[in-house]
């Protein structure tokens, strides 16, 4: 048998490559979680990944046992803290000596899980390359996961960090992301309770819930009937509403805004909430149009018209049998117009001037200057972001269905 | 014997389905129309029209009135003067009227020209007021007893104005300067070219990474759905929340992470201002190149914030393939990357396609985000927030307007070659 075949060779080259990567994010996600000036040991890292690859995938994938498992993560510790004098993260073990341990055992696992992961069933001989196409894919499939993880991560994570740190302790160290739990649930979440109490974010709240519910009634009580219509019943253009609708869709806000501010201004509703009302349903009517007439087509037309016979007009058939059948596609639309709304800015940032009227996007525009230190900014940055993403999350598999349904066919 | 026809026309079963049909659309229809459709043509108007932000606010008539002498005994005759003028430099006031009551305890001897006297009651018809006219009204009394004895305040009573003021919006001038003024403006291509930039990279760079995550999360394993939920977050959060975590994110000076990661791990020796510097020059040695970084950065958080609506989609379609024929595939041999170059990758071909042309409208489209992000600075002034810039940074409503008329004309002419190239059964 073949002992050093392409497989191995594969092997060999995620765990350098893993050995690096995770001795970076480690490093860093110590040194974010402890405040302490950790470096990332890239050379001993990688050494110590190659070296855990080979005790991992050396042996016959058959012969993987739980033992080589631990064996492989001893022996990436034991590179590790030998290539970098015992100072794995950079730091003698002397500081922070329990989170070390646990992050350099949390270090040696990462890495030699992820290997094991690739490798597995395969190797260590030469393969065919069907085989090696699929190593090769578990490789850029654990590497996409990580990258995408972190990367969308990572903002959401400074964010929320950011709103409970003093803006003082970030400006002197900004890696420091360690929170004093002792000083209390008071002074940790000052920059809610300040936002709350002194900027008026009540208001807000209440405005944004109050407008997005509004905006979703506005624009079921509108597109209802005209998806019904686009899909059920006949008439000449029919054909055309149903393809065209989408183009409204497609009209740039930014080109309605200067002649609605021009008019709204005029006519004295540029800074009411009405206003708001009036332009947030214009501009989500054609698109729960186009997502509800994609649905009501799939309701079988035999359950209307069973309902036609038995003497119910075409109204009450719309409500008894079309909306009931309808409710998951309802409920999905209901969603995502709540979310576009929730999350508007451009037009609720060129209406609204008085402080009682603000929306929550609005309102966060307002805190963007050098006076109202950064923790206010991103606290409020989450309060607009927690209640929508929440919802959003809980109603997933909802919304999802109900937003590709409507608009993907085959 | 007359052949028989089809019937032409509707007949009265098909004509009620149409008018029902008419009446459920007709409230969407008025909607639209007004916020929408309306607006579209206003803003043609606007763009062909001299008009700053300030001319919305109508003009109104501004009065001052004053007794000009101190009457101190009875039978003293003074001057009331109404100083008259229009609140408006520029727009003109047409078919004013004033009205006014002089207090009882003054006797007036004469009235102006135009002004008609009933009693202690004036009319004055002041005719047209052009931008920044002001006139003196002068109207003669004479001190009775009672005034000498307590002076009124003739201000008590306020002179009341009718009038028609010049709408601004409504006038009759037109201008092709704004069109001018853009066109010779240096900054017109730069802008065009930041725009195409922008829309081009970030909507291919939305749907590579939306088609690499959906690659990714189209099979099982644990954690997956938490996953699929962390993706389609940068979509779902407001944008101003996103925003603005990115800018704290990126800031170059104290306090920004990213700045201070890269200089832990040694990559960069001083912080970058990735969001302020508009180009660093790349030297290959052969040739040099201008590294736009700002509208990198910009473009990098369009992908960031757009490819969950691409996964959403790419991942719906994969999981609707029949699983046949990667069954098939298999056993004839076909490895892992064939099979999703000959097989997926061809069944996504329509789906790719039309998010393509949506996504590159509506980024075409995309104002908010850069406008967050850099305000339009260090080379990221996209056409869309230059029509914000001109309206309301500038002022100038008529030189924005006359932007977002290039805006629609462009994205028209994009919709035009899309539609021409576009395949028949998709979308």
């Amino acid at each position: 048998m073949n002992r050093i075949g392409n497989i191995f060779i594969l092997c060999l080259l995620s765990g350098a490559f893993w050995g690096a990567i995770y001795g970076i994010l480690v490093t860093l996600l110590a040194l974010l979680v402890s405040g302490f000036e950790f470096q990332p040991q890239v050379i001993a890292a990688t050494a110590a990944g190659i070296a855990a690859a080979g005790a991992m995938t050396g042996r016959p994938a058959a012969q993987r046992t739980r033992g080589t498992f631990f064996a492989a993560i001893a022996c990436f510790i034991g590179v590790l803290l030998l290539l970098t004098g015992f100072k794995p993260l950079g730091l003698g073990l002397g500081t922070y000596t329990i989170g070390q341990i646990i992050f350099v055992a949390l270090l040696a696992w990462l890495v030699v899980a992820t290997v094991e992961m690739i490798g597995r069933g395969y190797g260590p001989a030469t393969e065919k390359r069907y085989n090696v196409e699929v190593v090769i894919l578990r490789f850029l499939k654990s590497f996409g996961l990580v990258f995408f993880t972190i990367a969308v991560a990572l903002p959401f994570f400074v964010m929320v960090m950011m709103s409970l740190k003093n803006q003082q302790f970030l400006l002197a160290n900004p890696l420091d992301f360690s929170l004093d739990l002792s000083v209390g649930a008071a002074a940790i979440f000052r920059s809610y309770i300040e936002l709350f109490t002194q900027y008026n974010f009540g208001t807000f709240l209440i405005n944004s819930t109050m407008i997005s519910i509004a905006t979703v009634v506005l624009t079921l009580i509108f597109a209802v009937p005209g998806a019904y219509a686009v899909a059920r019943l006949k008439f000449p253009g029919q054909d055309f509403l149903s393809r065209s609708i989408l183009l409204i869709y497609m009209v740039p806000m930014i080109v309605l805004v200067i002649p609605l501010y021009a008019v709204f201004s005029q006519m004295g509703i540029r800074n009411t909430l009405w206003g708001l009302l009036f332009v947030y349903p214009a501009t989500t009517i054609p698109v729960a149009l186009y997502m509800l007439q994609g649905y009501f087509r799939g309701i079988p037309a035999e359950l209307e018209e069973a309902g036609l016979m038995d003497g119910l007009g075409r109204m009450q058939v719309i409500l008894k049998i079309t909306l009931p059948l309808a409710l998951p596609a309802l409920a999905s639309v209901s969603l995502y117009i709540f979310m576009i709304a929730w999350n508007e800015f451009l037009f609720a940032f060129m209406f609204l001037d008085s402080v009682n009227l603000f929306t929550l996007s609005r309102g966060i525009a307002e805190l963007n200057t050098s006076e109202v230190p950064r923790q206010h900014l991103m606290a409020g940055a989450v309060i607009a972001t927690v209640p929508v993403l929440v919802l959003f999350l809980w109603f997933e598999r909802f919304l999802v269905a109900g937003l590709t349904a409507g608009s993907v066919k085959g | 014997m007359s052949k028989p026809t089809p019937p032409k026309g509707l007949g009265p079963l098909a004509k009620r389905e149409m008018r029902f049909a008419y009446a459920l659309l007709l409230p969407t229809f008025l909607v639209v129309l007004s916020v929408v459709l309306f607006p579209l043509l206003a803003n043609f108007w606007i763009a062909f029209k001299p008009i700053q932000l300030g001319d919305l606010r109508t003009p109104s008539v501004l009065v001052n009135e004053r007794l000009m002498d101190k009457l101190e005994t009875v039978g003293a005759e003074g001057d009331i003067r109404y100083r008259v003028r229009n609140s408006s430099r520029k727009s003109d006031i047409e078919d004013i009227v004033m009205t006014d009551t002089v207090p009882a305890s003054l006797t007036i001897l004469s009235v102006d020209e135009r002004c008609i006297q009933d009693g202690q009651n004036l009319t004055c018809d002041l005719g047209d007021y052009e931008g920044g006219k002001r006139e003196d009204i002068i109207v003669r009394v004479a001190a009775t007893q009672a005034f000498v004895d307590a002076p009124d305040n003739i201000k008590d009573t306020k002179p009341v104005f009718e009038f028609v003021p010049e709408n601004a919006l409504l006038s009759g001038d037109f201008t092709f300067e704004n069109f001018s003024k853009l066109f010779d403006s240096s900054d017109f291509w730069p802008v065009l070219w930041a725009s195409l930039y922008y829309t081009i990279f970030g909507t291919l760079g939305a749907l590579v990474m939306g088609l690499f995550a959906a690659q990714l999360l189209n099979m099982s394993f644990r954690g997956r759905s938490i996953l699929r939920g962390l993706f389609l977050s940068p979509y779902v959060a407001p944008v101003i929340a996103v925003a603005f975590a990115w800018v704290l994110l990126l800031d170059a000076g104290p306090g920004g992470t990213l700045n201070a990661l890269l200089q832990q791990l040694g990559v960069i020796e001083a912080p970058i201002n990735f969001l302020g510097t508009r180009a660093v020059t790349l030297d290959f040695g052969l040739f040099t190149f201008d590294f736009p970084v700002a509208l990198t950065v910009v473009i990098l958080f369009e992908v960031w914030r757009y490819f969950p609506l691409a996964f959403l989609f790419i991942l719906a379609r994969m999981q609707s393939m029949s699983t046949d024929i990667y069954e098939a595939a298999e056993i004839d041999g076909a490895t892992p990357i064939q099979q999703f170059w000959y097989i997926s990758l061809p069944q996504l071909m329509g789906i790719l396609a039309v998010l393509f042309l949506l996504r590159f409208i509506w980024t075409f489209n995309k104002f908010d985000d850069i406008f967050l992000l850099t305000g339009g600075a260090a080379g990221t002034r996209t056409l869309t927030v230059n029509v914000y810039e001109q309206a309301f940074a500038v002022s100038n409503l008529g030189a924005g307007a006359a932007v977002a008329v290039v805006v629609f004309a462009v994205l028209l002419f994009f919709a035009l070659i899309f539609f021409k190239f576009s395949p028949e059964d998709d979308a």
